[in-house]
């Protein structure tokens, strides 16, 4: 049992914390995170932060150096993404698909091609990519997907229609799941592709969410093609390549996003420094307090069992599906978070930004909002408990689902 | 980093699993629930040759020096089979505070006795008006001449009733906050003025015990380390001793989570195993969400405490006091819900979780406690 990371890790985080800081001095006004006009824009900034990280050796420091990456140990990946969640999440936000779902299912899926055509482009910020799962009926039941995907001679020729796309606005490439085979039993006939988003046929149209931002859109495939040498992994094996490989991501993804909620603790004990409740600062009252610290106390689970999957996978183990606790934490303690700070700021809790009487420029009214999502993106939590009961805890399916299979 | 349990913990926590399915079926837990003592003389002499009491001690003391995670393996392991007996109070509420507050001669006798399962020891620390606040000691120890008179009462006083020794936390001075002032005693548990009886408690396999004393003549040299710093020596022990029930309490949780999975396997109704329903499903998840998410954080508890510092030493114990105990207690509930009328029977153990659960929640500080004293240190640290 060791929590430490190695002198020689914790001397490259300090290198690395220290880079970042005099980066961000350069790209963005104080310490506070930046906000930005539009995604287009917000896409913009994470390019060009990606390029500086690039540029000074800092992007995926545990790929291979033939795809522009460090082929340092995976710990140091571990340090970048950690720091930057702590210290600057914005910047990471819209490549977290295209760095933490397309690149590591190229790096270990792809083709030679694919990885020395793509990868490099993406460790660079040339490339931002979305994922194209979600369809209008394919939801939490994913393996219902129906956009056709037909082979006429070197290429597919793609029509249908993705949902809840996230980044697809700003995107230059996309990795698509597709029916190739419609006569086979549903999960079997799906194929994984990469499809340029500028391709003829390809159109994007924004979701405006709750929060009043588009994270999100559709995508509608108009006799689009693509190569077949854009497929990855043979055709019909689009599900398992879709589900399998994702594993370590998550884990990084799960201590990741611990750093930015301890982050957003730190805040939060801020907030209850400066909002009052009959004239007195809500931290003095005890049961803000309790609310205080069950949060960081959750959060603190978040980051130690984030830590315990990671450690497991360095040492070359499969996690599994357990790995659905991590999202189930992230997202579930992530809602209970921003409630709480919620609670702290009692009726100012209603004033978003843009007002003297706005706390902390409106960040926690946003962040509740958009906190509601987390329990939905990345398979609903209550696919997630099925995922457990089923795959970990081996209890059977429901009948439905049963007889399908 | 490496967060995982090294091969000899692996082979401790088999040996204990054994242990606990030869020594300690449920068969004993329920006779030892109705026994007023609590425990098998022989039950005890076998976790002494498993080596447990001395498993924290240092090797001058007939101890095998090892860490706090080696023994929350043995924990683990009690806890999921609510296994009786005053190994908790004795290893880590008496040991650990005789190990970091006694002087040679006292850390020769007591330790050496406990390593050596000759001695059992407890200690005395929760008064009436205290409710769960730790540092809450009112108990006078009233100096005269060369001596110390006690008196006040104790209350939930682990295994006190057949303890050889107690460790009673007492005022000896000035100062009457939280913690100053507080000086420590170690007394045979026979002296004349201490009356021990047991309080009627929920969870009965675990013994908790009310503590009188009544003009308890003590001397000098059985005050325990450094007058007035009983406080500073206790914050250290019971840190560990959290960390230790915690272990219990995940055990405890884990084998709830199973009872419930395979009984939702096995139990048909409209034509299927309850365990196809999500309701159902999902409920046995969580679970599994509960008691993995809270050996994540017991990992980190228990590791800090030998390896971290003091500041993280106390954070990470009192957060993972609140969280695992709170979820052996959810998991404790969810599996009744599960096992339905079958869980609610006597018959069934489950209550034997249920009661124990309940009892960590409030051992060694509450939650609202604990949440405090996290609410405290991060405040500071601003």
């Amino acid at each position: 049992m060791d929590f430490r990371f190695t002198e020689e890790q914790e001397a490259f985080r300090q290198e690395f914390t220290s880079w970042l800081e005099q980066t961000l001095h350069e790209v963005r006004e104080g310490d506070t995170p930046r906000s930005f006009e539009s995604m287009v824009e917000w896409g913009e900034a994470a390019r060009d932060f990606q390029k500086r990280l690039f540029e000074a050796g800092y992007a995926a420091r545990h790929y291979p150096e033939e795809y522009g990456g460090q082929g340092r140990p995976t710990e140091e990946e571990l340090i970048v993404s950690e720091t930057m969640a702590a210290m600057c999440p914005e910047y990471r936000h819209p490549l977290v698909v295209t760095l933490g779902l397309v690149s590591p299912t190229i790096l270990t899926c792809g083709t030679e091609e694919q990885k020395k055509k793509y990868l490099p482009k993406i460790l660079d910020g040339t490339h931002v990519w979305c994922q194209g799962f979600s369809e209008p009926n394919a939801g939490s039941d994913i393996v219902n997907v129906s956009t056709r995907a037909v082979k006429k001679g070197d290429h597919f020729v793609l029509n249908g229609q993705k949902v809840w796309t996230s980044f697809a606005q700003m995107a230059d490439y996309a990795v698509m799941v597709v029916r190739t085979n419609p006569d086979v039993p549903k999960h079997k006939g799906l194929s994984y592709l990469l499809m340029d988003m500028k391709a003829p046929g390809v159109e994007v149209r924004p979701i405006i969410q709750i929060t009043g931002d588009q994270e999100f859109n559709e995508i509608f495939m108009d006799d689009v093609k693509v190569p077949i040498d854009m497929l990855v992994g043979e055709e019909g094996q689009g599900w398992m390549i879709a589900i399998t490989t994702l594993m370590f991501e998550r884990a990084m993804g799960d201590a990741m996003i611990a750093n930015t909620q301890l982050k957003g603790i730190e805040n939060m004990f801020a907030v209850a420094r400066e909002v009052k409740r009959s004239g007195r600062p809500v931290i003095e009252d005890p049961r803000f307090r309790q609310e205080l610290a069950q949060a960081w106390i959750e959060t603190m689970v978040l980051k130690c069992h984030g830590y315990r999957n990671i450690s497991q996978l360095l040492e070359g183990g499969v996690p599994g599906p357990e790995g659905s606790i991590g999202k189930l934490l992230w997202s579930e303690t992530g809602q209970r978070t921003n409630e709480a700070v919620m609670h702290l700021q009692g009726p100012l809790s209603q004033v978003m930004k843009g007002s003297p009487w706005s706390v902390d420029e409106g960040r926690w009214q946003h962040s509740f909002l958009r906190s509601k999502g987390y329990t939905i993106e990345a398979g609903t939590s209550e696919i997630q408990r099925n995922i457990i009961g089923e795959r970990v805890l081996g209890l059977p399916k429901d009948a439905s689902r049963a007889q399908r299979a | 980093m490496k967060i995982k349990l090294n091969d000899d913990q692996v082979e401790i926590a088999r040996q204990a699993q054994r242990f606990i399915e030869n020594e300690c079926p449920m068969e004993y837990v329920r006779e030892m629930f109705e026994d007023p003592r609590g425990f098998t003389d022989d039950s005890w002499q076998k976790m002494v040759e498993m080596g447990w009491t001395a498993m924290l001690l240092p090797e001058a003391y007939g101890g095998l020096d090892m860490d706090l995670m080696d023994l929350c393996v043995i924990f683990e392991a009690m806890g999921s089979s609510v296994t009786p007996g005053p190994l908790f109070s004795t290893v880590l509420l008496a040991a650990e505070t005789v190990k970091v507050a006694g002087d040679e001669t006292q850390k020769g006798r007591y330790l050496t006795g406990i390593a050596e399962g000759k001695l059992r020891g407890t200690l005395a620390l929760s008064e009436p008006d205290g409710g769960a606040d730790l540092g809450y000691v009112r108990m006078e120890a009233r100096a005269e001449g060369d001596r110390f008179f006690l008196n006040g009462t104790k209350l939930f006083v682990p295994d006190a009733h057949t303890a050889d020794f107690l460790i009673v936390a007492a005022r000896s001075g000035e100062g009457d906050d939280t913690g100053g002032g507080i000086s420590l005693f170690i007394l045979d548990s026979g002296l004349e003025g201490i009356s021990t009886s047991l309080l009627p408690t929920m969870d009965s396999t675990r013994k908790l015990c009310a503590v009188e004393l009544k003009d308890v003549s003590v001397r000098q040299e059985d005050m325990l380390g450094k007058q007035g710093q009983g406080w500073d020596y206790l914050q250290r022990s019971l840190r560990r001793a959290q960390v230790g029930l915690c272990a219990e309490s995940v055990g405890g949780a884990e084998r709830c989570m199973k009872i419930a999975t395979e009984y939702a396997k096995e139990r048909v109704q409209f034509d299927q195993p309850i365990g196809a329903f999500q309701a159902v499903k999902h409920r046995c998840s969580q679970m599994f969400l509960e008691v993995e998410s809270a050996r994540s954080l017991l990992y980190w508890a228990a590791w800090t405490q030998d390896h971290g510092d003091s500041k993280d030493a106390t954070l990470s114990s009192s957060a993972a006091k609140v969280y695992c105990a709170e979820n052996f207690k959810n998991v404790a509930c969810a599996a009744i819900q599960v096992l339905a009328g079958t869980g609610f029977t006597w018959e069934h153990d489950l209550h034997f979780f249920l009661k124990r659960a309940k009892a960590n929640e409030v051992m060694m500080g509450d939650a609202v406690y604990h949440r405090e004293e996290i609410a405290r240190i991060m405040e500071e640290e601003e």
